[in-house]
């Protein structure tokens, strides 16, 4: 499983990038999830969100799951190219799969990535 | 039904077992008060005797089929069935109610549902159409639900047209209770005369869906397009209930732009039956499909890449996606939704055509004989197609009571949910009404007393 060193991970599975502010969901739940085909984005440009709200709606062809925001702040961008393709989430998750830019975010309850694959193995056993 | 027999020895072996005395015992602890009473019952009848008793009490019964002649309708319609419906109905491949999950046992289930949805879609001219609902009043309801979901509470405002089925708009607000919508347009005292003009008023930036019928529950025909693109301009969804004999003959309400189209499918292949099981349909544009509830069956080729049919998109339905899915029923009428398949491919499209059309001409002509009679009316002029408003000269229910001593089954009460509509009857036509069933219609309201 993939988790680049520079992001910070929550417990249900969001990535968190402290320098551009953006946040998503990590490989490891896109390869639990399997193949997604629905994004709904649940929030806009310009709305103040908390650590934890729902930010977006994932539904794959065997799972739904919301997305929680890493993140506190204000939004700045939603990506709306995912609603289009949601499979981008399968297969760039920390890239072209970003899912909300905030601004001056400020992080939640998040672990390091070292911390984050420690994690997730526990929890495949 | 389960039927799991138990012979007096297992019982008794089963109380030992758990240390109780008597079947008596086992349930001393539920208070005497609230345990089933002892039935004062007859001994019981032999199978043919009971069988005899029933068909007896059966006999009493009176039915559109044999005895009456029937100008009832108002939702529900008498239609004429082919033989092959019933035939291909009761073949035990298909006798099940209920959507199958396992598609590698039950490719014939599954594609009888996906062409019952494609016949639908391409009836209502939308793009997608579920495996159904229990009724046209339950898709009614689901629209609002996908109205709810799509704008994620957000906008909470429901504009219901007065001339939607009355059963209907108190099925949508069952369902809505709770949920904090408001829903307007449809009070006792609605303007029933201005069709779509009369309701665009009511929708604002708030309002998420409006209802409208068609042909209304008048039988009244309009042309949705202005009143769906003036909605549209407000941002809000608009939902058509459409009767599926009518759309064969008229425009489309997808043509019309319409986000959701419902109804209640029973005119299709499935009879009266005092009432349902019926049948509703539901469709949407694509746009919405994750918003929609109910089973959706999609084709799709399978590991050697033949054409095989699955459930699909089953993540947007309540066991995976819970509280957060639009609704909470994902069941259909998988039996009469074939029913319905099947009737819409025997009858094909020129047989459809042609029941529509016998419905409207039959209807204007019994429109028309009845309004010459003295004390009778036409009571809206605007088009319709196999159902009409009658001014009545005294109570409707005092003139059915008359008309049933003749053997006809009279229209629909509309007083008894349109005060305004007092004494006035709504009338329905099918192709299995006759010329001599209207004359008939005709004569005996000609010669009843006017007192």
């Amino acid at each position: 499983m993939n988790a680049p060193g520079h992001l910070k991970y929550t417990k249900t599975d969001e990535w968190f990038d402290p320098a551009t502010g953006t946040m998503g969901l990590s490989d490891y739940a896109q390869s639990q999830l399997s193949d997604i085909v629905f994004v709904e984005l649940l929030v806009e440009p310009g709305e103040q969100i908390a650590a934890g709200k729902a930010i977006v709606s994932v539904e794959s062809v065997k799972a739904s799951a919301e997305v929680f925001a890493a993140a506190a702040g204000k939004v700045l961008e939603v990506n709306k190219a995912l609603s289009d393709k949601p499979e981008t989430l399968n297969s760039d998750p920390y890239g072209a799969g970003w899912m909300v830019k905030v601004e001056a975010g400020q992080a939640g309850d998040v672990m390091d990535a070292a911390a984050y694959v420690k994690y997730c193995e526990e929890r495949a056993h | 039904m389960t039927f799991i027999p138990i012979s007096p020895g297992e019982r008794d072996a089963m109380l030992a077992t758990i240390g109780v005395g008597s079947l008596d015992d086992l349930f001393e602890a539920v208070p005497a008060s609230h345990r089933f009473p002892k039935l004062d019952l007859p001994p019981a009848l032999s199978e043919m005797e009971a069988a005899s008793q029933l068909a007896d009490i059966a006999a009493s019964n009176e039915n559109v089929r044999e005895h009456l002649i029937s100008f009832l309708g108002a939702g529900a319609y008498h239609h004429y069935i082919p033989a092959a419906v019933d035939h291909i109905l009761r073949r035990g491949e298909f006798y099940t109610a209920y959507t199958p999950y396992q598609p590698e046992i039950s490719q014939g289930t599954l594609q009888a549902i996906f062409e019952y949805q494609s016949l639908m879609a391409a009836l209502t001219g939308m793009e997608v159409s579920n495996a159904s609902h229990y009724d046209g009043a339950t898709a009614a309801a689901e629209a609002v639900s996908l109205a709810y979901a799509q704008f994620r509470g957000k906008r909470r405002r429901v504009v219901l047209s007065p001339a939607v089925h009355p059963q209907y708009r108190a099925v949508i607000r069952t369902y809505v209770r709770g949920m904090g919508l408001d829903l307007v347009g449809d009070d006792p005292q609605a303007d029933l005369e201005g069709g779509p003009d009369s309701l665009v008023a009511a929708i604002d930036d708030q309002t998420m869906l409006a209802v409208v019928q068609y042909p209304d529950f008048f039988g009244r025909i309009y042309d949705w397009t202005d009143f769906i693109e003036a909605a549209h301009g407000k941002g809000a969804l608009v939902c058509i209930v459409a009767n599926p004999t009518a759309l064969v003959m008229l425009k489309s309400p997808g043509d019309m732009g319409a986000d959701v189209v419902v109804g209640e499918a029973q005119p299709f292949g499935i009879p009266l039956w005092y009432g349902g099981p019926y049948l509703g349909y539901f469709t949407t544009k694509k746009s919405y499909v994750h918003k929609m509830a109910g089973r959706l069956v999609g084709e799709t080729v399978d590991s050697r890449g033949q054409r095989a049919y699955v459930l699909t998109l089953t993540a947007r339905e309540q066991h995976i996606k819970r509280e957060r899915a639009t609704s909470n029923i994902c069941t259909n009428q998988g039996l009469l939704a074939l029913a319905s398949a099947v009737y819409m491919s025997v009858l094909g499209k020129a047989g459809l055509r042609e029941v529509a059309d016998l419905c409207y001409q039959k209807a204007h002509y019994a429109a028309t004989e009845l309004s010459k009679i003295k004390g009778y009316g036409l009571c809206f002029t605007d088009p319709f197609f196999h159902e009409f408003a009658l001014c009545c000269p005294k109570p409707v229910s005092d003139i059915n009571a008359h008309l049933l001593e003749h053997g006809i089954l009279g229209g629909y009460d509309l007083g008894q949910d349109y005060p305004g509509l007092k004494d006035h009857m709504l009338i329905a036509v099918t192709e299995m009404t006759s010329k001599d069933d209207i004359d008939a219609l005709t004569a005996v309201l000609s010669e009843a007393p006017h007192g």
